[in-house]
């Protein structure tokens, strides 16, 4: 393992304390002795260099301090809240709101990217929402159309590949064919998935597997014994990732609550609530959440004996 | 000597008694939640913390649980339901497992007592759960409790132990397809019926009346101890609009401070949802 030391791969060695601030991306070697990078050289940075020699496509990038990339999660939850409390607080109409949110999920997407998480799961409407006055449930539709369109250039160069879940029934038919022609189109992309939830909700998402299940069964393709836990998985939303269950989920804005997403994937999730708002959020709430996280035993019902 | 001590300490008692029927009197003209639920999280380390012998986390646990219950019902929370053993402890050493069943079959013949809490605040007990997993004492022991508690109307304690959500679920599930099942073919069998409406037979409302927890109506708070923020298939479904709180405390070691923490807060939180719902 050792040996690849001494090979001049140019590789960010932040994990050593330096007196300065390394520069981002690539750090500059010169001055730096090889023995003392292989004296005190902690050991989780043998799978970094591994993870940029096998060219995964993802770039290899400096951690923030604390932050182990085996530790990491690989599928993170979000419930976006609190664009409308952030808008009010600074005497913004609510659609500044959302659009701030929107810049804030940008920038989640790419550190999402470049930390190695797998996969990102965002509410971005639920079927409670469609009670809100129809002016803002026209603008947050009108927003999400905008978004998908502008960004979609950005998602084939960055590999990410986007999945809608929710019952897609409700939104405007416009709507319903770009998200059918956006998840077309990425679907081959590997480095991240994003997968945002519109116009759903758990309970509904656990309906419609059982309906699938109910409809299996009547057509002879599965016996009424045949129904077990890992049947309900396939028929649920979110088989269309191969990381169905969230390891984390973040909840901005204060409130303590779950309020109906993902309820049978949530079974043994971490829950982080973060309290600033969710155009507030950012790198640093996210560090914050992210070392929670890993700082945490799951056991699963089991023992660490 | 002795007996004045016994007298100051009934007399401490019965004034700690009434201040904290006093507080709970000034509680109630704020809302008060009508379910809540218990993650009793955290026996074991409890025990090695205090260099205990095996197991006797368990039993300061089991104690700290009837405070909680004493508090919940004095405040007139008509629903309490407890975690006691999930379907996926079955994962932990045999010995556990075993001294875990005859603890509860132990404790499930004391709330039968006369004298029990049960008894004293008028609960129905029910063990929810997949009950088939127990073994034939327990299971046996369970469903007395049930039967002799059944008349009980003020308050309900629901024990959930065999328990996963996930498991729930799937129950909930196999029910209503075998229930709509029988109906589809009947009236596939009578003839006429178009095939494509099969498929909205089943309801959101069927599968919830199917749950083991069908009975009680969703938890306002679940209180998981020891710090860890996670509801481990617990309650998944009913949790979509309760207030989760994680106190740091362990389960052996909760008390009076964390109950009233939990309520005043719930109570803020309650006025801002329905100032909210109100704007709407």
């Amino acid at each position: 393992m050792m040996i690849s030391l001494r090979f001049a791969i140019p590789t960010p060695n932040t994990l050593i304390p330096t007196k300065t601030k390394p520069k981002p991306g690539l750090v500059d070697q010169s001055g730096l002795n090889q023995t003392a990078l292989l004296s005190s050289l902690p050991k989780r940075c043998e799978s970094y260099k591994l993870q940029a020699a096998n060219g995964r496509g993802a770039s290899v990038v400096e951690l923030p301090e604390g932050l182990s990339r085996e530790l990491m999660p690989k599928h993170v939850a979000v419930i976006m809240d609190g664009n409308g409390r952030w808008a009010r607080q600074k005497g913004l109409p609510a659609s500044a709101g959302h659009e701030a949110g929107v810049k804030s999920l940008r920038e989640m997407v790419e550190l999402c990217g470049e930390w190695g998480i797998q996969v990102l799961t965002v509410f971005a409407f639920s079927t409670e929402n469609w009670i809100r006055p129809k002016m803002e449930v026209d603008f947050l539709l009108s927003l999400f159309e905008r978004a998908l369109k502008s960004e979609m250039e950005s998602f084939l160069r960055f590999g990410i590949r986007i999945s809608v879940i929710g019952d897609s029934s409700k939104l405007p038919t416009s709507l319903q064919k770009l998200i059918n022609q956006v998840e077309e189109t990425t679907k081959n992309n590997t480095r991240l998935q994003l997968i945002v939830a519109v116009s759903y909700s758990g309970k509904y998402d656990v309906v419609q597997a059982c309906r699938s299940i109910a409809k299996r069964a009547k057509d002879g393709r599965i016996q009424l014994a045949d129904i077990d836990e890992s049947l309900i998985e396939q028929e649920l939303e979110t088989s269309c990732t191969e990381y169905p269950y969230p390891d984390l989920l973040i909840r901005t804005s204060g409130e303590l609550r779950v309020s109906n997403f993902l309820l049978w994937q949530l079974a043994y999730t971490e829950l982080f609530f973060a309290q600033e708002p969710w155009p507030d959020f950012g790198k640093e709430g996210f560090v914050k959440a992210l070392s929670s996280y890993q700082q945490r035993q799951r056991r699963y019902g089991g023992r660490h004996s | 000597m002795e007996r004045v001590t016994g007298r100051l300490i009934q007399m401490y008692d019965s004034i700690v008694n009434f201040l904290r029927k006093c507080i709970f009197y000034v509680l109630s003209v704020g809302p008060i939640p009508n379910h809540i639920a218990f993650i009793m999280d955290g026996n074991r380390r409890y025990t090695k913390r205090w260099n205990l012998m095996q197991g006797a986390g368990h039993k300061v646990g089991y104690s700290a649980l009837m405070s909680m219950l004493k508090y919940c019902y004095e405040l007139g929370v008509r629903y309490v339901t407890i975690y006691a053993f999930s379907i996926d402890n079955f994962k932990r050493t045999p010995e556990e497992v075993q001294s875990l069943m005859d603890l509860m079959l132990d404790k499930i013949e004391e709330l039968l007592k006369d004298e029990s809490i049960v008894n004293r605040y008028g609960i129905r007990v029910y063990f929810s759960g997949n009950l088939k997993l127990l073994n034939e004492p327990v299971r046996l022991a369970a469903e007395r409790a049930m039967l002799a508690t059944a008349k009980n109307s003020k308050a309900v304690l629901s024990i959930c132990v065999a328990y996963t959500s996930t498991n729930e679920i799937l129950h909930a599930v196999q029910e209503s397809c075998e229930e709509k099942w029988d109906e589809i073919t009947l009236l596939n069998s009578s003839g006429g019926y178009e095939p494509d409406e099969n498929v909205n037979l089943i309801e959101l409302t069927d599968i919830e009346n199917h749950m083991y927890m069908a009975f009680a109506p969703d938890p306002d708070i679940i209180i998981r101890t020891s710090g860890e923020t996670r509801l481990s298939n617990f309650l998944l479904w009913q949790s979509a609009n309760s207030y989760l709180y994680s106190p740091s405390v362990l389960w052996p070691e909760i008390g009076f401070r964390q109950f009233l923490w939990v309520i005043l807060n719930f109570q803020r939180i309650r006025v801002y949802l329905d100032k909210k719902r109100k704007q709407l």
